[in-house]
């Protein structure tokens, strides 16, 4: 399942809530990545994310259907917030369940390897002084783990 | 009208996100496109022109410049995207 979402949300609740009544499931690998306050030695006091209503959960879809295709899992659940965030805030939570525990981190590093470069999402840094700027490859990918 | 859509640094960049345009003719390629937006707005039109950025009609990846374009699309144009 994929969801894009403005509102903040609770990773640990998700994982446990997508994991309920799972009796088939041996292994739930999980990453939650979280919006550093320093990217290349620039603080960062803002960070927003643009994104393509539709457009960008489709690609989001594909790179599930494709973990699923590669690897035998179950369930994969792919949050991803959009929209103004402050460091330490939740962006992203990918949770895999999996019958056993190699193919769930196998997929899971895929899907958080994948969102890197090909997420449709555009990220702008404003810093404590006011400045802005757009992230854009090559600079640093990203403002998380 | 067909309906635009600027994402990331080119909503910036066009001071909006998203506008509707009357097409300069039926059946338009997007290098046509360009070329009027360029006409009113050069800075703009550099920005929408430039090799990174791609172009999505109707929500999909357009292969070139060539793509062509009618009143009802939706037109978006991608800046290189920063990844989740």
């Amino acid at each position: 399942m994929v969801i894009v979402q403005a509102e903040s949300f609770d990773a640990g609740a998700k994982i446990n809530a997508f994991m309920q009544g799972r009796t088939d499931a041996g292994a739930c690998v999980s990453f939650t990545g979280v919006v550093r306050d320093e990217t290349q030695s620039a603080r960062v006091a803002e960070l927003a994310l643009d994104h393509y209503p539709g457009f960008t959960e489709a690609a989001l879809e594909k790179l599930v259907a494709r973990a699923r295709t590669q690897w035998s899992v179950g369930d994969i659940l792919l949050i991803h917030r959009v929209g103004p965030m402050r460091p330490g805030d939740t962006i992203v939570l990918v949770a895999v369940a999996a019958t056993h525990r190699d193919e769930a981190f196998e997929a899971a590093r895929f899907l958080v390897d994948a969102l890197k470069t090909d997420a449709p999402i555009w990220k702008k840094e404003t810093a404590p002084d006011g400045s802005v700027r757009w992230i854009e490859p090559p600079a640093e990918l990203s403002a998380q783990g | 009208m067909a309906k635009l859509l600027f994402f990331g640094r080119l909503s910036d960049a066009a001071g909006r996100a998203s506008e509707t345009l009357a097409l300069p003719k039926d059946a338009c390629t997007a290098h046509e496109l360009l070329n009027l937006i360029k006409s009113r707005e050069p800075a703009l039109g550099a920005a929408l022109d430039h090799p990174s950025v791609r172009i999505a009609v109707n929500q999909r990846l357009a292969s070139s410049r060539d793509v062509t374009l009618s009143d009802a699309d939706e037109i978006a144009f991608l800046p290189p995207m920063s990844g989740g």
